[in-house]
């Protein structure tokens, strides 16, 4: 399905990483490992098409994504280190908003059934700013919670979440995988998703 | 294998370009020796007096041409950043940004001579007249497209964020153009006609063409000069860069 | 495809709503500085009748101007930009969407307003209707062409200065034909071909501007 060629990053003056290259089936999470600075980050731009390689290949379901271009991106989910939430909006408005311009349908009930799951029932009609850390995250999280579509690329979701919501997350990545989708995710601490194939990519020596 | 070759395609451009404008830019400041003292000669000795203007209106075998020069290369700056945007190519954004600087001057120039003229002319420094005026605008989007590259730190994205502005600019400066026309002839009363130009002997349009053609040379050696730097700045981690500077 | 563009004026509406400091800054801005024009050039009303549509043309585009740089800055600080960019709708239309939004917190309530900075400098009511007009209709250029500005300039230091130097030269059609509508009423020729020329303007401006737009913000993502 996900497939990356011999892809280099050059940031300024600096070669982040080359030759790196995996692939990655329907069912299966790869892990993206690497210290601060190893271009974590930078690949998975990549991957959503973001930014371009220096060289190097990415092909989703055996087509050049950059070819694919809206194909793509009707098939791929990306939650990047900031939330992408904005203070001024409720939590609900957020995700009603994010949905719409990310071109899919979700219901009010859907909505407040994900921020139910996300234990922000009861804050909906309270605006973004009045939030902490912790629960602005979960706002930005619980798009995952009804998103269907097939790729999921993660930038540090576990980062700012408690022991509980580690474990919520795990399962929804884990029901996705089971879904038969994929998910690339970089995280610092150990995490167990239930999934059938992981497989494991370290960038930098 | 597949490697291999996108390296040499990405990567030889800029390092077969560099010995080759080495090669030419003697050629060229040559040319434009020759060209610039022959211009020169005739607009000082062979033009004859105007029987209007005087001596002063020999500023203008400078003044046509960079005028000339700076819309030229205005045009020419687009159609790099367009090939650039297009095409992906890595000399074409530093042949952009290489041009400006010499655009830029060349619009300075003009304004600076154009007031030097106007002054025993009319009377003032300065008329707001639609040439000058659109000639000042152009100034201003050299300006811009300087600032913009200048200010950007990553220069793949300085090259194409230039590429958008001088396009843009492209597109809107026959708009610009046409809308200080319509405004000066609305305005009219305070300023001078300069479209009023006396028949022009056949000579002193050689002058200016000839004095044009040096500054075409200038303009192309100083942009291949400036090429050559911006390609060491640039490719300064890249082997071929290396060697050539160890062999120095 | 126009659900994705209605979507987001909505969205940009209601935050803008939510925030109605910023409106009220960029029309205070107009205000002030359709005031100092009388107090640094002297009260002759005859004076102050030729200078004012020049004046506040320039005070609007100034105003509208001020309000460019938060048109994608919020969006890029919280990651929303890169959401719309990885939308499979046309980021074009997202920006469009944008551009109009922009307008109707900037441009339109500038041209609601410049009638009754318009009495401060005498003008006939003929010409506070043309001026209200042509803001009405030149405004939308400005914030489209505005839009190409802040897209180029986001997140660089200083961004705020470049801007305007990138944007003000493009500005001056708009301006020209904008003021030029007054000053044609007010002289008495009539404001109908400054007017046409000022809509093709923003015809233009609001139809093209938009993608070159979205091509400058996907590479100041990159």
């Amino acid at each position: 399905m996900l497939e990356a060629q011999d892809l280099e990053c050059i940031r300024g003056d600096r070669r982040l990483f080359h030759g790196v290259g995996f692939r990655l089936d329907a069912g299966e999470l790869l892990f993206l490992q690497g210290r601060n600075g190893a271009g974590k980050t930078s690949l998975l731009r990549m991957l959503c098409g973001l930014s371009q390689p220096e060289s190097g290949e990415i092909r989703w379901k055996g087509e050049s994504i950059r070819r694919l271009s809206d194909d793509f991106r009707a098939d791929l989910c990306y939650l990047g280190h900031l939330n992408a939430i904005k203070e001024e909006l409720t939590p609900l408005e957020n995700l009603l908003a994010s949905a719409r311009l990310a071109g899919e349908s979700l219901s009010e009930d859907d909505a407040l059934d994900a921020l139910e799951q996300v234990g922000l029932l009861g804050r909906e009609d309270l605006a973004c700013r009045y939030l902490s850390q912790g629960q602005k995250r979960r706002v930005a999280l619980a798009r995952l919670v009804k998103e269907r579509r097939p790729l999921w690329i993660l930038d540090e979701p576990f980062v700012a979440l408690d022991v509980n919501a580690v474990a919520w997350l795990a399962g929804i990545i884990g029901a996705h995988l089971q879904r038969g989708g994929l998910a690339v995710l970089t995280t610092h601490q150990p995490v167990d998703i239930p999934a059938g194939c992981v497989r494991q990519l370290r960038l930098g020596t | 294998m597949s490697k291999q070759q996108i390296h040499w395609f990405k990567y030889s451009a800029p390092s077969t370009f560099y010995p080759l404008a080495g090669r030419l830019i003697p050629w060229f400041w040559g040319l434009f020796a020759i060209t610039a003292l022959a211009g020169l000669w005739i607009g000082f000795f062979v033009a004859p007096t105007d029987f209007q203007q005087g001596e002063g209106y020999r500023i203008i075998f400078v003044h046509v041409g960079a005028s000339w020069m700076s819309m030229f290369i205005y045009l020419v700056m687009a159609f790099w950043a367009g090939m650039g945007l297009a095409f992906n190519t890595r000399l074409s954004g530093m042949m952009a940004q290489a041009l400006a600087p010499t655009g830029a001057l060349f619009a300075f120039l003009s304004l600076w001579t154009g007031a030097l003229w106007g002054k025993p002319m009319w009377g003032t420094w300065w008329v707001w007249d639609a040439r000058l005026t659109s000639e000042l605008i152009l100034l201003f989007l050299y300006m811009g497209f300087i600032a913009l590259t200048h200010a950007i730190d990553d220069t793949r994205r300085a090259d194409k964020a230039g590429a958008i502005l001088a396009l843009v600019g492209v597109v809107n400066i026959p708009i610009i153009y046409f809308s200080v026309k319509w405004w000066n002839t609305l305005h009219q009363g305070a300023s001078v006609s300069l479209t009023k130009a006396p028949s022009m002997a056949a000579i002193m349009l050689w002058g200016m063409l000839i004095c044009a053609i040096a500054m075409w040379m200038y303009t192309i050696a100083v942009a291949l000069m400036r090429v050559r730097s911006i390609i060491l700045e640039r490719e300064r981690h890249t082997d071929w860069v290396r060697e050539l500077l160890a062999s120095r | 495809m126009l659900g994705i563009v209605t979507h987001t004026i909505a969205r940009d509406l209601r935050l803008a709503l939510r925030r109605p400091a910023d409106l009220a800054s960029v029309l205070f801005f107009f205000i002030i500085v359709a005031s100092l024009f009388p107090l640094g050039i002297g009260p002759e009303l005859e004076l102050l009748r030729q200078l004012a549509p020049g004046v506040l043309w320039v005070g609007a585009l100034l105003a509208t101007m001020l309000s460019l740089p938060r048109l994608f800055a919020d969006d890029h600080r919280d990651g929303t930009l890169e959401q719309l960019a990885l939308s499979p709708n046309p980021l074009g239309l997202m920006v469009l969407g944008k551009v109009i939004a922009h307008w109707l917190v900037s441009g339109l309530p500038l041209a609601l307003l410049a009638p009754v900075l318009g009495l401060q400098f005498d003008l006939a009511p003929d010409a506070l209707w043309v001026l209200t007009l042509s803001i009405l209709l030149g405004t939308p250029a400005l914030s489209g062409i505005g839009a190409i500005g802040a897209g180029l300039t986001l997140g660089l230091r200083g961004g705020g200065v470049l801007l305007s130097l990138l944007v003000l030269p493009l500005y001056i059609p708009v301006l020209i034909f904008g003021a030029g509508a007054v000053d044609a009423t007010v002289s008495g020729l009539g404001p109908g071909a400054h007017l046409s020329l000022l809509a093709a303007l923003t015809v233009g401006g609001v139809a093209f501007a938009p993608w070159a737009a979205a091509v400058a913000l996907k590479i100041a993502l990159e």
